[in-house]
């Protein structure tokens, strides 16, 4: 790991000018992706700005019945939090299908949205990637793919977006919210966070240098079976191959965002006008400009099939 | 605002962290917080982890390292009554922080209730990821008593049960190579049991 220095400041705003005044700096919240990262000299950052000491760990009901999550609640905490678990269970459930218990304790909620791609031509620093190194190009396109984007990609990058708690919230319609270094305060649809990789991979999120994520709101409760169903290697502590996170009434209307299968979690809002159809209707509409590689081509079935077993689960 | 100092004039050469090579200039900070009922100051590298400095520095050696990445479970510590990857954090972001590790958790003359359950019923071959695997387990317990729901639990409105399912799901965060699954399992539910 390269050597940096550390400060904790005392508000968002200030946390947001230390990043933004200071060369090669980084928030630091919990840590777990960043850390992994420094050790393998993927992230070199010179300078880190813990933002744990600055609150922001509350969850709050809002004024139009939605919640307001802060940016460091944890993942264990909002999976567990009874308004979340009572009415926003595909959050609850996308969180509880991600990393392990003890990962879990330490992830922020903001944290969760940054962490980067889990694709293995990023780990690995002999290989070429544009991610890492732009303009070093991208080993991943020929090489073992199978593990990575079929939709959204480019001739640059096919990494996916790892996380499962994004999806849901997708799904939800969050509102990411945030800070600048000059105090200004901005609020990103969830749908507008994260970026599709275009030619410049190295950019997962439309945030600007220094810009701090203070909380994620959600809106009112959407009624029907919450669900989020995730297909991996193992049965626990393992990333999604292809994740459905949906909520369904029984009548098979309803909202779905897919994960693993893409740089951002996956929605075509026009295309669920086809749930009641089945599944493949709204896979064959919501996947229609897909170029999988031959070794991951099985994502395409693998989410229509996992979209009819949601389908199935809300009808029981 | 708490800040670290350089111990020396810190690199700000130009160009990226890449390509470029650049002096490599420790560090240090300080950090106070409280292991194992003990409270502990120590200078630091910034870059130390809590696992480091408590294997390192502390000579606290029980708690393991396995992969350094937040994989295995073998570092696993209880920081403010929440078990973690301590190789996955800084020592320096646990400031005033209450740490446990295995050697707090009891002694050779003093076994905790799940050091002995893990004796009794095997729960390890060659040993190295057991401390993880036992401070894992202590603070399941308290998660799932705690009513924090898990990947298997049925109802999410329900109170989470101590069960099998509930068990391996919740340690899947700790590896055993030697593949002493279903004895630590034996162990925890006898815990469990011993709990209700």
């Amino acid at each position: 790991m390269k050597s940096f220095t550390y400060e904790r400041p005392s508000t968002p705003a200030q946390a947001a000018a230390a990043v933004a005044g200071t060369p090669d700096a980084k928030f630091i919240a919990g840590g777990t992706n960043l850390l992994d990262l420094m050790k393998l000299q993927i992230e070199t950052p010179r300078h880190l700005v813990d933002v744990n000491g600055l609150g922001l760990d509350t969850v709050e009901p809002t004024a139009e019945g939605g919640l307001r999550i802060g940016a460091l609640v944890r993942n264990t905490d909002l999976a567990a939090h009874p308004r979340v678990r009572k009415d926003y269970g595909v959050l609850s459930r996308a969180l509880l299908a991600g990393a392990s218990g003890q990962l879990r304790n330490k992830a922020t909620t903001a944290g969760n949205l940054l962490q980067r791609t889990r694709c293995p031509y990023f780990y690995d620093t002999a290989q070429a990637c544009n991610k890492r190194r732009p303009g070093s190009g991208c080993s991943a396109l020929d090489g073992v793919n199978r593990q990575l984007a079929v939709i959204g990609g480019s001739d640059a990058c096919i990494a996916t977006h790892p996380g499962d708690m994004a999806v849901a919230m997708r799904v939800l319609d969050a509102t990411v919210e945030t800070v600048d270094a000059a105090g200004t305060e901005r609020r990103i649809p969830i749908a507008e966070f994260h970026r599709l990789p275009g030619d410049a991979p190295e950019r997962d999120t439309n945030l600007k240098p220094g810009e701090l994520i203070t909380a994620v709101t959600l809106p009112k409760p959407v009624a029907g079976t919450h669900i989020y169903r995730k297909v991996r290697d193992r049965a626990s502590y393992a990333y999604a191959l292809v994740s459905v996170a949906a909520i369904l009434g029984k009548d098979g209307t309803g909202h779905v965002a897919f994960g693993g299968v893409a740089a951002k979690p996956w929605r075509d809002a026009a295309a669920e006008a086809d749930l009641p159809k089945g599944a493949k209707a709204v896979t064959d509409r919501v996947f229609a400009d897909a170029k999988p590689t031959p070794e991951n081509a099985y994502k395409l079935k693998l989410a229509e099939r996992t979209l009819g077993a949601a389908l199935n689960q809300a009808r029981a | 605002m708490v800040g670290a100092t350089a111990a020396a004039p810190q690199d700000r050469g130009a160009g990226t962290s890449q390509t470029t090579a650049r002096t490599d200039v420790p560090v240090l900070a300080t950090v106070t917080f409280t292991v194992n009922g003990e409270r502990r100051t120590l200078d630091l590298d910034t870059r130390t982890s809590l696992l480091d400095a408590a294997r390192e520095h502390l000579h606290l050696t029980g708690s393991k390292k396995g992969c350094d990445h937040g994989q295995c479970g073998a570092c696993t510590m209880i920081v403010d009554g929440r078990r973690i990857n301590a190789c996955l954090t800084l020592a320096i972001m646990h400031q005033g922080a209450e740490i446990t590790t295995i050697e707090g958790l009891g002694q050779p003359d003093q076994l905790h209730p799940m050091q002995a359950a893990f004796v009794k019923h095997d729960g390890y071959q060659c040993g190295y990821c057991t401390p993880g695997q036992i401070c894992s387990g202590v603070a399941v317990l308290e998660e799932i008593k705690a009513g924090i729901p898990s990947h298997v639990t049925v109802d999410l409105d329900a109170a989470p049960r101590v069960t099998e399912a509930e068990i391996r799901e919740r340690m899947s965060g700790n590896i055993c190579r030697c593949g002493a699954y279903s004895n630590i399992v034996e162990a925890m539910t006898e815990v469990a049991g011993g709990q209700a």
